[in-house]
């Protein structure tokens, strides 16, 4: 009675083990997760995650066989200290070939599609078609040049929808790794060669996506975004930005802003020109339309980009930028000239 | 009935055993030895275990600011760093200093003082590295130390500093109880013992220190190259200078692969003694256990780019490296499966130490398995240096080693301290485990795949990792609860626990025909050996029980003498690196010099003081 009441417990426990592991898989499905690499709207990531639910399959199917045989074992060979001992038994070499065989028989499923897409994942796309961008990495921000169309921009970049857009990425600094999980997956960027990654975006979208190499104190918040667009949608904005050199529009305040730029010392890091590239900041031509700002991290309002001049390093603590001593007026006064780029 | 033995054995007449703060520091016997390497290895545990809930506490909501950045940085690098080098290596090297020598029917270890050095340059070491949180100067450059960012330029602060020489430290350490190990598995084995008859766990350890021994010098060599960037200047990692970041990561991971299975393969051998015992079955497959741990360690040293996919380094190293890691999960799943053919048509007894070889085989799957999914190279490209490595290498590691290492010390506790601990407490200890390792880290598998990536001290709410991360962190906590009731099990049986008589498994190896505790020389007379479970053996010979063995005197039996040269020496080592920190200062090569010079002093006294007597 009681051994079978312990049986009992063994089997609450697993069960309950079991009902936890659900919960947090059903709980995982309420949330939306942007950043997911399990639902790809890009060619490159699409190709991997189907890569993916290959492995998934047979990992799974080999969890369920070989934990249910260990299940089955302590339930089915519990013993009590007073049983006869059992058959003593060393071995069998039958059984050792088949368990060796099987396997090796699963991993060839998983081994042939793999060595295929490896291929296939350096096979960089060329010709007139494809749009070509340079990522260059930075303590803890991404800088983005499209070297046909004369643009740089940082920390959101713009491409088109169903047209082939091939990176290739060098760190100004330590490395990084620029990883966009819907549409691509992830790639390492070095100092001294450069890597390369590629990928078409299928549906108008935003999509979030991160450094994934450690790289020092801020590694956390070095986001960005990519903006994929219709095709028209993309040339309005590359016309735009090839526009910011421009005049602007003048106004009292932004008229200060446009000194204080001057004055702090802020024009020494950043340009407010997409056709003069810098290299040292973030290129701020554009930044009156960008959703974030300080490498993703903080939504591009008004009150937040004020916020980020006057304090840089409270927002994010060790950023290049310094405290140059902005009080609020003119930290306003910046962020009305800036709206204007 | 023990306790008589015990009375019976005092009325003997026999020595006292010397006790005191002079004797654990002078120590050679391997059972002591080992108890300090288990005691601090488990102070150190619960210090990364500590570092790992103040992780978790920060990772518990979006936009935390509980810890800053750079404690974050610190925090990491050193869970890392502590758990791999001053956890779950030195909780091994417990069991390779105690058990080795009684499974195979010695009376010490090959080299008793290298022994004790090796202990005291790790503790050394260990003490070094965790000092750094006193200048708020841990290491922060994680405990891969990937350069660039480890170099001088872009980690000025002492703190990478700490780590590489720490590094260097322990390494010393691991390399000299290497040597220890291995000459004492090839030379002291009793008579008979051939190395086809040795105990599982005797096998995966002398792998083991054939991994310590081939891979250690890796590492060290990119730690002095690393140092001398740091300290003179040179360029080996620096690319403005003609270095390259790609030589450290392959220096890295050719060591840092097979460091992996020197965490794990000593809980295989753990895990393959174990089973048998409590299915009261002999290891199915014996021979197979052996060429596939072979197999294993061979083949890992021949994977270490899998960690590198994502840098690029095309489709032909891509493909071998993802075929090589692939073949590794043949071996190892010749061992999973050999380990359940242990158990059945077994009779299975569920004592603690079961539960945990169980749990661990269950554990070790999962990691096994998502092990293989990020072997195929693009897969990896979205999994590496997310959250779902995270998870995996914890169901290795904690679901593997650590669980392996408890079930470890619940089966061997009464040999080493001559009593039981509590199954009741036991047991609710696996069960909290179990359900808090898996709440931890289960979840983090899912929150890996929809983009959460690793070592982010926060992450922004809107990206959907908030409700899978408190669960973690509720995990995490009841995680660490676990073995606040392991503790409990410890305190309480060290009082009022039941005596443990020689052999209260029914054990198959030689370490359970002896008293609990041992006495200082193990064995009375060297057994002799004619088959594999010795002890089993001799049993059945027997017909039976056999009678519980008493405590004799040991007089006439050489035993190695006490010495406090390797204290000394290891000291030495130690103070070489902190005036190595201090070579600028105005005296800086006079205390190099003087450090040198302790160390070259006491190995000389060491080499000519008489070793027995």
């Amino acid at each position: 009675m009681d051994h079978r009441f312990k049986r009992w417990r063994s089997f609450a426990g697993a069960l309950l083990l079991l009902t936890l592991l659900v919960v947090v898989v059903v709980s995982a499905q309420s949330d939306p997760f942007p950043q997911s690499t399990l639902r790809p709207k890009g060619d490159f990531a699409l190709m991997v995650d189907k890569l993916f639910r290959t492995t998934l399959f047979w990992a799974t199917l080999v969890f369920v066989l070989v934990e249910g045989a260990l299940v089955f074992v302590i339930f089915k060979f519990r013993g009590k200290p007073d049983d006869p001992e059992p058959k003593q038994v060393h071995g069998n070499t039958m059984v050792e070939v088949i368990w060796t065989a099987i396997p090796a028989l699963v991993l060839a499923m998983i081994a042939v599609p793999t060595v295929r897409t490896i291929f296939r994942t350096y096979e960089i796309p060329k010709g007139d078609g494809v749009l070509r961008v340079e990522v260059i990495g930075h303590q803890w921000w991404w800088e983005f040049r499209y070297p046909e169309l004369g643009l740089t921009t940082a920390n959101e970049l713009h491409v088109p929808v169903g047209r082939t857009v091939a990176l290739k990425m060098v760190t100004q600094d330590v490395l990084h790794s620029f990883w966009i999980p819907q549409l691509a997956a992830k790639r390492d960027i070095f100092n001294n060669r450069s890597t390369t990654l590629w990928f078409k975006a299928a549906e108008a979208g935003d999509y979030p996506g991160q450094c994934a190499e450690f790289c020092g104190l801020e590694h956390g918040r070095m986001a960005f975004q990519v903006i994929a667009q219709a095709s028209d949608d993309f040339d309005l904005y590359v016309g735009r930005m090839q526009a910011t050199g421009g005049p602007v529009a003048a106004t009292a305040v932004a008229d200060t802003g446009a000194q204080l730029f001057m004055m702090k010392g802020c024009i020494g890091c950043h340009s407010l020109d997409a056709t003069k590239p810098m290299g040292i900041g973030p290129n701020l031509a554009g930044i009156g339309r960008r959703r974030y700002i300080a490498a993703g991290w903080l939504e591009d309002t008004d009150a937040n980009l004020a916020k980020w001049i006057q304090h840089p390093q409270g927002v994010k603590p060790g950023v290049m930028m310094p405290e140059l001593g902005v009080t609020e007026a003119e930290a306003l006064a910046l962020v009305a000239f800036l709206r204007q780029h | 009935m023990a306790t008589s033995v015990l009375d019976h054995a005092g009325a003997a007449g026999i020595h006292p055993e010397r006790t005191g703060l002079w004797a654990w520091i002078t120590t050679v016997d391997h059972k002591k030895v080992g108890i300090l390497y288990g005691a601090s290895a488990f102070v150190f545990f619960l210090i990364g275990g500590l570092e790992a809930l103040v992780i978790r506490w920060q990772l518990m909501k979006p936009d935390n600011n509980f810890v800053s950045a750079e404690f974050y940085n610190q925090l990491f690098t050193m869970h890392g760093t502590t758990m791999i080098f001053l956890a779950v290596m030195p909780l091994s090297a417990m069991f390779f200093n105690f058990f080795i020598p009684l499974l195979i029917g010695a009376r010490d270890v090959a080299f008793p003082r290298l022994n004790a050095f090796s202990y005291w340059v790790f503790l050394a070491g260990a003490l070094f590295l965790n000092s750094s949180f006193l200048f708020n100067a841990a290491p922060n450059g994680g405990w891969f130390g990937y350069a660039n960012l480890s170099s001088k330029q872009y980690s000025p602060g002492l703190n990478m500093d700490f780590w590489a020489m720490g590094l260097q430290i322990l390494g010393i350490a691991s390399l000299a109880a290497g040597v220890n190990f291995f000459v004492t598995v090839l030379n002291m084995r009793a008579p008979g013992m051939k190395l086809i008859r040795m105990p599982m766990f005797v096998w995966m350890s002398f792998i083991t220190q054939l991994l310590v021994l081939l891979s250690f010098p890796i590492i060290t060599v990119a730690l002095i190259l690393l140092m001398i960037d740091r300290l003179f200047g040179t360029n080996f990692f620096v690319p403005l200078g003609g270095g390259d970041t790609m030589l450290w990561q392959h220096l890295f991971w050719v060591f840092g692969h097979p460091e992996v299975y020197i965490l794990i393969l000593p809980a295989f051998g753990i895990i393959s003694e174990i089973l048998p015992v409590f299915s009261r079955k002999p290891l199915f497959g014996y021979t197979a256990m052996v060429f596939s741990g072979c197999f294993i360690a061979f083949l890992g040293f021949g994977v270490w780019s899998h960690h590198m996919f994502s840098t690029g380094m095309g489709p032909i190293a891509d493909s071998v490296f993802s075929l090589a890691t692939m073949l590794i999960a043949i071996p190892t799943g010749v061992k999973v499966f050999n380990w359940l053919g242990t158990t059945w048509g077994g009779s299975i007894q569920m004592k603690t130490p079961m539960y945990f070889a169980l749990g661990f085989i269950a554990m070790f799957i999962m990691g096994g398995l998502s092990g293989v999914m990020h072997s195929s190279a693009p897969a990896d490209l979205q999994q590496t240096d997310t959250y779902f490595v995270v998870a995996h290498f914890h169901y290795v590691l904690f679901g593997g080693s650590i669980f392996a290492l408890t079930a470890g010390a619940y089966y061997w506790w009464p040999k080493m301290f001559g009593h039981m601990l509590d199954e009741g407490l036991g047991k609710v200890h696996f069960w909290l485990m179990l359900i808090g390792f898996n709440l931890t880290f289960f979840p983090m598998h899912i929150v890996g795949l929809e983009g959460m990536p690793r070592r982010v001290y926060t992450y922004p709410a809107g990206l959907g990792f908030e409700s899978l991360n408190r669960l973690e962190t509720i995990g995490a906590l009841i995680l660490g609860f676990s073995f606040l009731v392991f503790i409990v099990n410890v305190l309480k049986s060290s009082r009022s626990g039941v005596a443990a008589p020689a052999d209260p498994w029914n054990g198959a190896t030689l370490e359970w025909a002896i008293p609990s505790p041992p006495q200082e020389f193990n064995f009375p007379s060297i057994p002799t050996v004619h088959g594999r479970d010795a002890l089993w053996e001799a049993k059945r010979a027997h017909g039976g029980k056999l009678p519980e063995p008493v405590r004799v005197s040991g007089a006439g039996i050489h035993l190695p003498n006490p010495s406090y040269w390797p204290f000394l020496a290891a000291l030495g080592v130690v103070l070489i690196f902190i005036a190595l920190m201090h070579h600028e200062a105005k005296y800086g090569l006079l205390y190099i010099a003087a450090a040198v010079a302790l160390l070259f002093f006491s190995i000389f006294n060491w080499v000519f003081e008489p070793a027995e007597g």
